[in-house]
């Protein structure tokens, strides 16, 4: 039988405020417990909260970025629930009139082909604190730096058909969340948490399946295992004749798979209602329109700008731009070097690699634009051939810093004397009068072995345009 | 002299015919002389009230004192007070110390206000003749066998017996009207968001206003200037150039018009407050008031809709009490839900629990819509018939409280009939409107109020109707004697 799964995501932002959604207590990640926590987040009795104006921006600049609709009234809810680490008993949050309504991304699919998402809403929130349960000999503690910490749920429409959809949706997310700078965006530090509501249900069918809600999965990775895993569960579980339940459950990346945390049909029953403590926060359009003048290039924008610009293809420019810092550093190697189409390849192949394997971000590069930049302009003025470069690449990456000395010291100048050229050409071809003879007899592919002879005999620092050039005539001509 | 007005001792102070410290000295021996039998204090802060009124006769010495330097006050324990116990009338908060001064608490110290400690209350507000306060009830000064009035009974109670000059008081459906009437006291509910609510333990958000409960109209406007104002900490407090509530105090009433609503003016108001308020109305017509009747057809739906509104939100609201972090916690919890179920069941007295249970009902799905919902259409609809009224009048003018003040043990076990006594103040706080209550007579010796409501920021024409009136009466002048 064949399946479709559905897909709903639930995403959680941090918002990278200064200070607390209602509350003036730093948001800062990694303090000593409690030190960050004022008696408005200690609910003490009588203190009320007070709007931080910065989570509002923040949260309009989301709205704008991914074409939503923004809330000209948005209203906040108490949604009511006991627990140690929610002071108040409740959680201020936004129930029916969320500040970013309907809106909508693009993610590219594996065949090169785009994929439109909708965005159901997005809702300003505080986050809870945390509840400490080791070291307190049988007791709990609480921690409340993280109370009232400002929170953007990103709500999805159930339009992801799988797990690949959903992480690179999560990455689109990631990567405008970015741009905007209105998070870290930290995944294993919680300043970006997902949840995943996973149903499946028969090829064709109209009525979504019962869905199951995976909670917290803390990485990309982790979001496409948990929802394979859960998938997998579902349609084996249903076609042995069990029914899916819906419930909360939780990944363990450990074991590789979903495990109930608790059944949502004996779910707690939140009594929202309008937060009394709170006007409602109306948005003018002059008010939005500052904040889209402040709106940097987004990566779907500047996508269309590469390709346009420098003719790079869909794909490199989809690579160059996801990510705000990659793209800052392609454009600064392409200012020093003019070469759009090097750079890229550079950076995507070369760069990304190495970032790759030494497991860095790209503000941690140990290679810098300006450098990477240089190197490709050598490449460009025939100082150094592109296969000497990547000698000068691992150098760079070695943690030398001058690009002409490392050609320098190593001697990678390119030969582009075409007398030496030639002693060398002609060297080649009196050492190897059996490869000569094949060539004349009409085997081209014998032309490489001349050129691999060359290039190691002038340890690859002849100019590979004139050496093919004076191969051939020498070789057609004798 | 204890029993003068805020306006007289501060005449006397600035004269030097008393010093802040006399005056303090002298509020504290009778209070230590009278509370025991009242009850009206929980907390009687000595110590800080003779420090404050040494600073305060500092501050008049170098000229800058204003009206209220050096007036003893004391605030209802629903007002944290920084290093001074704040119980709220509960158990639950038997321990809490405030680190921090409500904001009403705080611009009253900066007026050089001198306070005496901390008056009883129905516990978390919720009551109406203090009888549910964990300290215990509060008798009415004018007959001990009598309630004062809730919630504020404890700041009532205080005024009345001349153990305070002026005190603070809370009004969520009627606790400082409904006292103010059964003590023979000016009260006035300010206009929603006049004052700030921060650092006021929250009953219902949407309705608390803090207000004064003075001996005159004109200590009452005087009180106002200090409380009242913008606070960044208060969202919904009103953001509005500053007022001097005493500006006009002495306007001549002539051409004011005053609705008496129908509904008000019926035969289940007992026939002898209704005589004290046609005297009254003969007294304004006096002054230059023309009266025609107005009609309020929600009001009877006002202690309903509010009976859903305040308990939803308290229930939101007194969530925080959980043994967690401050104030009560059982002893030896089992585990969190036992931690959960005996500190609040053994924290909390009945009528709060009864509300929290109330408000949790309410809220809870499938009921949100018949009654929280509903009940907000209500709200609506009450504050609609009032701007239709005050179409054609100024103000309205009508019953504080059906009767007088009532026995102890008299309604407290019957809590339907407890939350009638609100039913002409309450609707006031849902439309969000300033109301005050000054007294308009005595029957059998007790007090009697009678109410003026005005619309949104009418609170300066609300003083200047009282004022007039009390300048041609003798009812606010009348004193138990204790």
């Amino acid at each position: 039988m064949s399946w479709e799964t559905v897909i709903g995501l639930e995403v959680h932002v941090q918002l990278a405020t200064n200070s607390k959604l209602f509350s003036g207590s730093a948001t800062a990640f990694g303090a000593e417990p409690n030190t960050q926590a004022s008696i408005y987040d200690l609910a003490l009795p009588g203190t009320l909260p007070v709007m931080n104006e910065e989570v509002l921006r923040m949260a309009v600049s989301f709205g704008l970025a991914v074409d939503a609709e923004i809330g000209k009234r948005s209203v906040f809810d108490r949604k009511n629930y006991f627990y140690p680490d929610l002071p108040k008993g409740y959680q201020i949050t936004q129930l029916e009139f969320p500040t970013v309504g309907r809106g909508s991304l693009k993610i590219q699919l594996e065949d090169g082909s785009e994929k439109t998402i909708g965005i159901t809403r997005a809702h300003i929130e505080e986050d809870a604190g945390k509840s400490l349960h080791e070291d307190f000999q049988g007791m709990s503690g609480i921690d409340l730096n993280r109370a009232g910490t400002p929170l953007l749920e990103i709500v999805s429409d159930p339009d992801l058909r799988n797990a690949k959809e959903a992480v690179a949706y999560l990455k689109k997310l990631h990567s405008i969340i970015l741009y905007l700078g209105i998070s870290d965006g930290n995944m294993s530090q919680g300043s970006m948490r997902c949840d995943a509501n996973v149903s499946v249900r028969k090829k064709g069918a109209t009525e979504f399946g019962t869905r199951t809600e995976i909670k917290n999965v803390n990485s990309f990775k982790f979001v496409e295992k948990a929802i394979n895993y859960e998938v997998q569960r579902q349609i084996e579980l249903i076609e042995d004749g069990g029914r899916v339940v819906q419930e909360t459950r939780l990944y363990d990346s450990d074991k590789d798979e979903t495990r109930s945390m608790r059944s949502k049909e004996v779910a707690n029953d939140y009594r929202y209602f309008p937060e009394p403590d709170l006007l409602p926060v109306i948005i003018d359009e002059e008010y939005i329109a500052a904040v889209r003048a402040t709106l940097p290039e987004l990566p779907a924008a500047r996508c269309a700008r590469f390709v346009s610009e420098y003719a790079l293809s869909i794909y490199d420019a989809d690579v160059l731009t996801s990510d705000r810092a990659m793209a800052d550093f392609f454009e600064a190697v392409v200012t020093l070097c003019g070469d759009a189409k090097l750079s890229a390849n550079w950076v995507t192949v070369d760069l990304l690699g190495l970032l790759n394997r030494s497991d860095l971000s790209i503000s941690e590069s140990p290679i810098k634009p300006e450098q990477l930049g240089t190197m490709i302009a050598r490449i460009k003025d025939n100082t150094i051939s592109g296969k000497l470069a990547k000698t000068v690449f691992e150098a760079l990456a070695d943690g030398e810093t001058d690009v002409d000395q490392i050609i320098e010291s190593r001697g990678l100048k390119q030969v582009t004397d075409s007398g030496a050229i030639e002693k060398l050409v002609d060297d080649v071809i009196a050492a190897n009068p059996d490869q000569v003879a094949q060539y004349r007899a009409g085997k081209d592919a014998v032309f490489g072995f001349f050129v691999g002879q060359a290039m190691k005999i002038s340890k690859g620092k002849a100019n590979p345009a004139q050496l093919n050039e004076l191969l051939r005539n020498k070789l057609k001509a004798d | 002299m204890l029993s003068k007005t805020v306006a007289e001792l501060a005449g006397a102070l600035t004269r030097k015919e008393v010093s802040a410290r006399e005056l303090t000295q002298a509020y504290l021996d009778r209070i230590h002389q009278l509370n025991p039998a009242l009850n009206a204090y929980v907390t009687i802060t000595a110590e800080q009230a003779l420090a404050q009124a040494d600073a305060a006769d500092a501050r008049r010495a170098q000229g800058n004192a204003g009206p209220l330097t050096g007036i003893p006050i004391a605030h209802k324990d629903i007002f944290c007070t920084r290093g001074v116990l704040t119980a709220c009338g509960s158990h639950m908060l038997h321990n809490f110390i405030a680190p921090y001064d409500a904001c009403v608490v705080e611009r009253l110290e900066q007026a050089g206000a001198v306070m005496l400690g901390k008056t009883n209350m129905d516990e978390f507000a919720m009551g109406s003749s203090n009888e549910t306060s964990w300290f215990g009830p509060v008798r009415n000064p004018w007959d001990q066998a009598r309630v004062p009035g809730g919630s504020s009974g404890g700041s009532a109670a205080a005024v009345a017996a001349s153990l305070c000059a002026m005190a603070t008081g809370t009004d969520t459906g009627g606790s400082i009207r409904q006292p103010a009437s059964f003590c023979g006291l000016t009260g006035l509910k300010p206009t929603y968001g006049r004052v700030s609510r921060w650092g006021m333990i929250a009953f219902a958000s949407s309705l608390d206003q803090a207000g004064p409960l003075t001996r005159s109209a004109e200590d009452a406007a005087l009180m106002m200037n200090a409380i009242a104002g913008t606070d960044q900490r208060d969202s919904t407090c009103l953001e509005l150039p500053f007022e001097d509530f005493t500006a006009q105090l002495n306007q001549p009433l002539n051409g004011l018009r005053i609705g008496l609503p129908r509904e008000h003016f019926t035969k289940d108001l007992n026939p002898a407050v209704q005589a004290i308020l046609q005297e009254a109305i003969r007294q304004l017509e006096i002054l230059g008031a023309t009266f025609k009747e107005v009609t309020l057809p929600n009001n009877y739906l006002s202690v309903p809709a509010y009976y859903v509104i305040a308990p939803a939100e308290a229930s939101a609201n007194l969530s925080r009490f959980d043994g967690v972090r401050f104030g009560y916690r059982c002893a030896n919890p089992a585990n969190l839900d036992d931690l959960y179920k005996r500190s609040r069941g053994e924290g909390f007295g009945d009528e709060v629990k009864r509300r929290i249970m109330v408000g949790t009902y309410a809220l809870s799905a499938g009921y949100y819509d018949a009654y929280y919902i509903k009940a907000q259409k209500i709200r609506r609809l009450i504050k609609q018939d009032f701007d239709l009224a005050f179409n054609d009048v100024d103000l309205i003018l009508g019953p504080t409280s059906p009767h007088t003040a009532f026995k102890l043990g008299e309604k407290v076990s019957d809590p339907v009939t407890m939350y009638l006594e609100d039913i002409y103040t309450i609707a006031v706080n849902l439309a969000g409107l300033p109301g005050m209550s000054l007294p308009a007579g005595m029957l059998n010796g007790l007090p009697i109020g009678m109410q003026l409501v005005g619309p949104s920021l009418s609170e300066s024409r609300l003083l200047n109707v009282a004022h007039q009136f009390q300048k041609s009466t003798d009812w606010h002048t009348q004193r138990p004697e204790v």
